[in-house]
C-alpha cells in the first residue's frame, strides 16, 4: 500500500506539501511515484519563478509516461532539488523526504485550506482518483 | 481482453496488466529498468504467448512460403529457424516473423500478434491444394529466457546439456513434464538465451521453475527497451505496411536472388534508385526520452528532417536513446541532430542502430 503520511497536505493532482513557516516543500507522492514506474527525467523550475495555485511547474517522466507537475500553493519558487537530476529514482525510492521537488516561498497561506488532509487524500487515491 | 497461459500467473505475482493489441499482458514485475538490467547482467524470462504460431505443411508448403516471405526458406535445413519478412506488392512489410523448418516441408512461422488476424488471412488467401494450415496458437505458450546466464539455466531445466551447442536460431524438439517442446537460441534482447514454445498446459509449471532457479520474471515494458538498445525493429514502429526493408536495414533477410517473390520487384527498384530516407540510431547525453512521432531538425534550424520511432532511457546507458527515420543526407554516422520534445530541443549523435548500446 502506499504510503501518506498523515502531517503533510495533498492535492488532487498528487503533489504533497510540507509547511515550515512560509516555505512549503513540494513533492509527488507515494501513490504517483508508484502509478509513474521508474522515473528517468525531472523538469525543475528555476528559483525565482512566480508560481499561481495549479500552475503547472515542471514535468516528471518514467519510462512509460510524461506526467505534468501542478503547483499546490501561489508563491515564489526559492529552490529546486536540481542535485536528484542525475538520480531520480531517488524520486521512487523516497518521494516524501530526499525526492523533494520544490520549496515554495507561500504568498497566500489561506490556500492551505483547499488542500486534502491525509485521511481525504487517501480515500481520494485508493478510489483512483487522476 | 485475451489471455495467454500465463495470465493468471502475472496476476497472482501482481504484474501491473495492461491491453497489449487485445491481449491481457504484464507491461511490469519489479520495474522496467530492474528488470532490464537483470537480463543483462543474468537472466530475465518474458511470457511471449501472445504471439501467433502456425504451422505448414504438405508437399507444396516450400514453394508457398517461398513465394510469399523475403528470406530463402530453401537455405534452411531442419531444426534451422530464420528471421524473414512477410512483404505486400508494393514491397511494404506485412510482418516480420521466424520460420522454422522442422523437415524437407513442415514449418513453423511465428507472427506478431497485432498482426495475428491479418497474416492470417494474407495466408489462407495464397493457400493452394497442396499446402495445409495449421493455428498452434492457443494450444501452445511461448516463453523468452534471455541474459548471459540464461543458456546454461535453460540446459539445466531442460537436463540436456547438448542445447548449449546450438548455434544462433538454431532449435531443439524434447520434452518437458511429458509434453513436447521447442528450445531455440533466438530472442529479441542483443542477448543470448532461449524462446521456448511448449504446450499450453505445461506452461505454469516450467514459469514457476525457471522462477525458482532465479530467473527474473519481465515485462513487455523491459523487453522493449531491451529490443531498442539492441536496435531491434518493432512492427508498428520501425516497420509496417508502407515501409521498406530497404530504408528499415533489412536487406539481409531479403534474398532477390532466390527468385520473385511477393513485391521483390518493387524492392528491387528501391534498392536500384536508393531510398530517401534511412533507419537509424540515436543516443544523446539527456535523460528525457523521444517518443514515437517526435520530429528530428536539422542541428540549430527548423528543416525538419526525420521521425522518432521509438526511444526510450537506456537501462544501460543511462541516457536516452531511439531510432527514427532521417532523409538518407543526415544518415551518416556522427551526424549531430535535434530532437523536439515536446517545447524543448535536445542534440543526439546518428549512430548505426546496432550500436545503440556501444557507441
Amino acid at each position: 500500500m502506499a504510503k501518506v503520511p498523515e502531517d503533510l497536505k495533498y492535492s488532487k493532482t498528487h503533489e504533497w506539501v510540507r509547511v515550515n513557516g512560509k516555505i512549503a516543500t513540494v513533492g509527488i507522492t507515494d501513490h504517483a511515484q508508484s502509478e509513474l514506474g521508474d522515473i528517468v527525467y525531472l523538469d525543475l523550475p528555476e528559483a525565482g519563478r512566480i508560481l499561481k495555485i495549479e500552475d503547472q511547474f515542471g514535468e516528471v517522466e518514467s519510462v512509460k509516461a510524461v506526467s505534468e507537475l501542478y503547483s499546490p500553493l501561489s508563491g515564489e519558487v526559492v529552490e529546486s532539488n536540481t542535485g536528484i537530476a542525475d538520480k531520480t529514482e531517488t524520486v521512487n525510492e523516497d518521494p516524501f523526504e530526499k525526492g523533494w521537488l520544490v520549496k515554495i516561498r507561500m504568498s497566500d497561506s489561506s490556500e492551505l485550506d483547499t488542500l486534502l488532509g491525509a485521511a481525504e487524500y487517501k480515500s481520494f487515491a485508493d478510489e483512483g482518483g487522476h | 481482453m485475451r489471455r495467454t497461459p500465463l495470465t493468471s500467473k502475472h496476476e497472482s505475482m501482481q504484474a501491473r496488466i495492461v491491453d497489449y493489441e487485445g491481449w491481457s499482458m504484464p507491461v511490469m514485475y519489479a520495474g522496467i529498468l530492474e528488470e532490464a538490467r537483470a537480463v543483462r547482467n543474468g537472466a530475465g524470462m518474458f511470457d511471449i504467448s501472445h504471439m501467433g504460431r502456425v504451422r505448414f505443411g504438405g508437399s507444396g508448403a516450400t514453394a508457398f512460403l517461398q513465394s510469399l516471405t523475403s528470406n530463402d526458406v530453401e537455405a534452411l535445413k531442419p531444426s534451422e529457424a530464420q528471421y524473414s519478412l512477410l512483404t505486400n506488392p508494393e514491397g511494404g512489410i506485412i510482418d516480420d516473423i521466424i520460420v522454422y523448418r522442422e523437415s524437407e516441408e513442415a514449418y513453423l512461422v511465428v507472427i506478431n500478434a497485432g498482426n495475428a488476424e491479418k497474416d492470417k488471412l494474407w495466408f489462407k488467401q495464397h493457400l493452394t491444394p497442396s499446402v495445409n494450415f495449421t493455428d498452434l496458437s492457443s494450444e501452445t505458450a511461448m516463453i523468452a529466457v534471455q541474459g548471459p546466464k540464461a543458456p546454461e539455466i535453460v540446459a539445466d531445466l531442460a537436463n540436456f546439456p547438448e542445447l548449449l551447442n546450438l548455434k544462433r536460431f538454431q532449435y531443439f524438439n524434447g520434452t518437458i513434464s511429458g509434453s513436447s517442446v521447442t528450445y531455440c537460441r533466438t530472442g529479441y534482447t542483443g542477448e543470448d538465451g532461449f524462446e521456448i514454445i511448449l504446450s499450453a498446459g505445461a506452461a505454469e509449471t516450467v514459469w514457476d521453475e525457471l522462477l525458482k532457479i532465479g530467473v527474473t520474471a519481465c515485462g513487455l515494458g523491459a523487453r522493449d527497451a531491451l529490443r531498442i538498445e539492441a536496435g531491434y525493429p518493432l512492427y508498428g514502429h520501425e516497420i509496417d505496411d508502407a515501409t521498406s526493408p530497404v530504408e528499415a536495414l533489412l536487406m539481409w533477410v531479403v534474398k532477390l536472388d532466390k527468385g520473385p517473390f511477393t513485391g521483390s520487384d518493387a524492392i528491387e527498384t528501391l534498392k536500384k534508385n536508393g531510398a530517401p530516407r534511412r533507419l537509424v540510431g540515436l543516443v544523446s547525453s539527456e535523460r528525457i526520452q523521444p517518443r514515437q512521432g517526435y520530429n528530428i531538425f536539422e542541428k540549430g534550424t527548423d528543416k525538419q528532417i526525420g521521425v522518432i520511432t521509438s526511444g526510450v532511457f537506456s537501462p544501460t546507458r543511462e541516457r536516452s536513446i531511439a531510432m527514427g527515420y532521417v532523409t538518407t543526407e543526415f544518415a551518416a554516422t556522427g551526424t549531430i541532430v535535434e530532437i523536439a520534445i515536446r517545447d524543448k530541443r535536445i542534440i543526439a549523435e546518428v549512430v548505426p542502430k546496432k550500436s545503440l548500446l556501444t557507441s
